[in-house]
């Protein structure tokens, strides 16, 4: 807990003077730490002459700032229309049970966090969903489990791009 | 000399395997000790292909698709056999030569026509391509005979609500002020839209131009990308082409030795809808909430930390950097109407040959989905199409002879919007597409207004009801008034347009709600 205060204190002091430069920051500190903890909203709230309440609310407007721990794979499914109609709406409810957990969750063993996205941009090779940073196309319940047990191999590390 | 090879490197090729394909090729012709040089191009858009597999003969290039990680060895086998050429013709992939495919061939591509030839990060290519030769013009022109050439041309935005660019700008070169900025439009939320993503992973450099030129012309020296965090690959492909653009001189101090400057930023969205919207838009680039701002005044006189501000689609800007380049007259030729040049359809969902479709505004709506789509994905017949995005209606067979053109569709109450095409088969059940237009405005709504922020979550309740057959007529009597509420109270067209979508499900499909028997659910 102390090194990720100590990360965040060096996040706020780069980015403080950004015109706008909350948003980034929130981004920042979700990268480094996971999520965007309580404790952060008072020093960015110093740093960057606003009132907490102001802090919090930036926070709790944006679907991305989650202000808890998450598992250490984040899956998204896509909702919205294009997949909706090739069949995202089984392969949700598909996910929801084969996990265990609901949008929002984590599986008790922290490795999975579920939650929904409205379009990946991918929606002619839909239904899509992104692990981590992976977008993966026309994934039905089988590729849904395939990409799954990937996790649990031996190998399996966290994916990504990085920003 | 090396076999030259093209794998794509846009998300939807990349979701589909395209990396694994990639390093598998390359480590097989190693092996082989095979001469393979592969350069990771952009998409041409045809997703139904991809991973699309390019390799450069005599005879052109002649592509391979859709490729499978299974496909790689005999891939490797025919590229080995000497003559690739003959050799090629007869593998089960074989496509022939991809400018020819007639999914492409019949696209009248002038924003798309470098998408998915070259590596898109590559600058020599762009330029081998014409690009920048736009920015060369504008640069030896004045601001106002760019702006000139913009209205000229006919070109409205691309992000949905078609106003004209070039009356945009010349408001922003009108509005005195020491700084003022350029505003990329990314956040691309629409439910199958992915040309603004396409562009961007395809052909960057197009933006980035545009965007200058935008900046010369108004007298701008800032501009900010707002890209939607659910598109990581852009964000990493726009992040080194600024990078490189500026190295070599077109961006940042001094531009192309004019002494003027035009210095650009991407700035990640966070997973709110809204935000596509321009004020709100604004709003969030600014570090707060996205809430809504009341116009006037419009973001053309007091945008972006008040100054005034170009916000631009990534398409009209695009748009922008090909109309300079090829001239305002030879844009104009393309289209009907008021609506002039060319609109990029994306054809998704329930199709079997999704991708993206760049048109001269005019082909009905039929005509695209019958000539590139070729069916459902499903086999199954098509029940309903959704255009324009979750705020768009959805439309019965009886309206897909409507032509693409902005003033046609807002005559039946539908929109264009940026150009996305939803095609549902006759499994859809139109009143759970009702309830999601509302849950989405539930989910999505900024708050501000009263009949959008409520009247959405009372939309969905309402809808349950119906469907579960309490009160009926009386509920539905409750649902119109309700979307009277919202179309007429509400400030933007989040909660003014979801009842688009939901008085058109009501309209042309109300068995789904139960109100005929034709379908019993
Ligand atoms: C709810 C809502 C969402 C919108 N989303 C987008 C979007 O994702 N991308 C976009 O370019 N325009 C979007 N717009 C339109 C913008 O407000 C604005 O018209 C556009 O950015 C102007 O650029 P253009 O003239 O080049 O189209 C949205 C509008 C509304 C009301
Ligand atoms: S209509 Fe909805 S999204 Fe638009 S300003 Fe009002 S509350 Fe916000
Ligand atoms: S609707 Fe799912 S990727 Fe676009």
């Amino acid at each position: 807990m102390l090194e990720k205060n100590s990360n965040v204190d060096q996040l706020i002091e780069q980015f403080k003077t950004l015109p706008g430069g909350l948003l980034p920051l929130l981004h920042a500190v979700k990268h480094a730490v996971g999520y965007v903890p309580d404790s952060a909203v008072e020093p960015i709230s110093k740093a960057l002459n606003l009132s907490r309440a102001e802090v919090h609310g930036v926070i709790s407007f944006y679907h991305d700032f989650n202000t808890h721990p998450v598992g250490r794979h984040t899956v998204q499914i896509c909702r919205a229309e294009a997949c909706q109609s090739m069949g995202s709406r089984d392969l949700e409810a598909h996910a929801k049970q084969c996990l265990g957990i609901d949008y929002g969750e984590t599986t008790p063993d922290g490795l999975v966090t579920l939650e929904p996205v409205y379009c990946l941009g991918n929606c002619a090779c839909s239904p899509s969903i992104r692990v981590n940073d992976d977008i993966h196309a026309r994934v039905d319940s089988s590729r849904f489990d395939e990409l799954i047990a990937e996790f649990t191999l031996p190998s399996a590390e966290v994916s990504g791009v990085s920003s | 000399m090396s076999i030259q090879v093209f794998i794509p490197q846009d998300t939807t090729a990349l979701a589909l395997g395209a990396e694994k394909v990639a390093s598998s090729l390359l480590q097989g012709a190693q092996t082989l000790g095979l001469d393979v040089e592969i350069t990771r191009n952009g998409s041409r858009g045809m997703f139904w292909l991809e991973p699309l597999m390019e390799v450069e003969t005599e005879s052109g290039r002649i592509g391979f698709g859709p490729v499978k990680l299974s496909d790689v060895e005999s891939i490797l086998s025919m590229l080995n056999s000497g003559s690739v050429g003959t050799a090629s013709i007869k593998h089960p992939l074989y496509l022939g030569e991809v400018s020819e495919i007639e999914y492409l061939a019949k696209q009248q591509r002038l924003t798309f026509k470098r998408s998915g030839v070259a590596d898109p990060t590559c600058i020599e290519s762009y330029q081998r391509l014409d690009g920048f030769s736009g920015l060369a013009k504008a640069l030896s022109m004045s601001g106002q005979d760019v702006v000139d050439e913009l209205k000229n041309s006919g070109l409205r935005g691309r992000g949905g609500a078609a106003f004209p660019a070039g009356i945009k700008w010349q408001t922003v070169l009108d509005t005195p002020g020491e700084q003022k900025y350029i505003v990329c439009n990314a956040d691309e939320g629409d439910s199958g839209t992915f040309a603004d993503r396409l562009l961007m992973e395809s052909d960057p450099y197009q933006l980035i131009e545009g965007m200058t030129i935008a900046g010369l012309a108004v007298g701008a020296n800032q501009g900010y990308i707002y890209l939607r965090s659910e598109y990581p690959v852009a964000h990493k492909l726009l992040n080194l082409t600024i990078e490189r653009a500026t190295k070599a001189g077109f961006l940042g101090a001094n531009v192309c030795n004019s002494g003027k400057d035009f210095f650009l930023e991407v700035r990640l969205g966070a997973g709110a809808y809204i935000c596509g919207e321009e004020t709100s838009l604004l709003e969030s680039l600014e570090g707060k909430r996205g809430m809504v701002r009341a116009k006037p005044p419009l973001p053309a006189i007091e945008g972006l930390f008040g100054k005034p501000t170009v916000v631009n689609n990534v398409l009209t800007l695009g748009a922008v950097a090909s109309i300079l380049e090829q001239g305002s007259d030879t844009y104009k030729n393309f289209g009907m109407g008021r609506s002039r040049g060319t609109l990029a359809v994306q054809l998704a969902g329930n199709v079997k040959r999704g991708g993206l479709i760049e048109l001269a505004f005019g082909v009905t709506l039929r005509e695209v989905v019958d000539d590139f789509g070729n069916g459902t994905f499903s086999g199954r017949p098509i029940r309903a199409i959704q255009m324009g995005g979750p705020l768009g209606a959805f439309l019965p067979e009886s309206q897909w002879d409507t032509p693409l053109d902005y003033e046609a569709f807002a005559a039946i109450k539908a929109m264009i919007g940026h150009g996305g095409i939803v095609v549902f088969d006759d499994t859809v059940d139109m009143a759970a597409q009702a309830r999601f237009a509302m849950e989405f405005c539930v989910i999505e709504s900024c708050g501000k207004c009263t009949p959008c922020r409520i009247g959405s979550t009372r939309g969905v309740e309402v809808i349950d009801r119906i469907v579960a057959n309490e009160d009926r007529d009386n509920n539905l009597i409750l649902l119109h008034d309700l979307c009277d509420t919202m179309e007429l109270g509400s400030l933007c067209a989040m909660g003014g347009m979801t009842p688009f979508p939901v008085r058109s499900a009501l309209t042309y499909f109300e068995e789904d709600f139960g109100i005929s028997s034709r379908r019993d659910h």
